[in-house]
């Protein structure tokens, strides 16, 4: 397994990670038999209608559990992943046919040298469109 | 809704085990490609008994406490209203397939938005020896009549 990055070697603002993430309805049906949320606007166009909104809707935590991801990925073991939050902005309309690209770029926001805690601020987008703010996952390295 | 919750505590949830394939059902759902997400030798090799949650995973015993505060009869929530506005998880350890989680919810503050509420729900989650694993902290805004 390859070894965790190393603290001394990172200076904010390096990007760390990237990447796009293609989701489609069935990646939604999925999350929801995983989590249990079963909420109807998540894979009904109907119901999503008769509720006012644009069409079907990505989970907000489906967004934030693949957001962080990528992160993952570059430290090695999720288990590094201390803390790790975000802000739902705009919501990820899914087209049943088209589905939804969602893009992740993970950036060093600080460095905390006393506990070897690096932030790591995910910018997450739809297109132009921010639909994360403040997301931000904390790793603790060696 | 009942600005009287702010402070309230719950009673902790019954025992959630967390199972070896549903965290890997759940990792595969976020798209984690980890492989300590998803096999146990590549987990007991990085040191844990068994495969590793994802850090957002433990929504699934989150979801307990909110359905005690959506029930609770005081708390004038109404589910149809509820839009999820932030989140965060806090951990001391990852969870792990076979722990033993309990969760107990603390609504730790509630706020009034002209015709909007918004409330924070902490669930703090422990593990059979009682010992803190992760915080998970919602905040719920509930929208009102314009």
């Amino acid at each position: 397994m390859a070894a965790a990055p190393a603290f001394d070697g990172l200076a904010v603002g390096d990007i760390v990670a990237e990447h796009s993430f293609a989701l489609t309805r069935d990646s939604l049906v999925r999350y929801a038999g995983a989590s249990g949320d079963f909420n109807a606007i998540h894979y009904r166009d109907d119901v999503a209608r008769e509720v006012g909104l644009p069409g079907v809707l990505a989970h907000g935590m489906l967004t934030m559990g693949f957001a962080v991801q990528p992160v993952v990925d570059w430290v090695g073991d999720p288990g590094r992943v201390a803390d790790y939050q975000v802000r739902f902005t705009r919501p990820v309309v899914v087209d049943p046919q088209l589905g939804a690209v969602v893009s992740v770029i993970a950036k060093v926001g600080q460095l905390d040298a006393d506990t070897r805690v690096a932030r790591i601020d995910l910018t997450v987008k739809v297109g132009d469109e921010t639909v994360l703010g403040k997301a931000q996952a904390r790793v603790s390295l060696d | 809704m009942n600005p009287e919750l702010q402070g309230r505590v719950f009673p902790p949830t019954e025992p959630y085990l967390v199972g070896r394939e549903k965290v890997r059902e759940f990792a595969r759902a976020v798209f984690a490609t980890n492989a300590i997400n998803l096999d146990p030798e590549a987990a007991r090799a990085a040191g844990y008994d068994d495969v590793v949650a994802p850090p957002t995973f433990a929504v699934v015993v989150q979801e307990h406490t909110l359905a005690q505060l959506l029930a609770e009869p005081d708390a004038g929530i109404d589910f149809a209203r509820v839009v999820h506005g932030d989140q965060r998880f806090t951990s001391t350890r990852p969870i792990v397939a076979g722990d033993l989680l309990t969760a107990t919810l603390t609504v730790s503050s509630v706020k009034t938005l002209g015709p909007h509420s918004m409330v924070t729900a902490e669930s703090s989650i422990t593990d059979a020896a009682g010992t803190h694993v992760v915080t998970a902290i919602s905040t719920l805004v509930v929208r009102g009549d314009e």
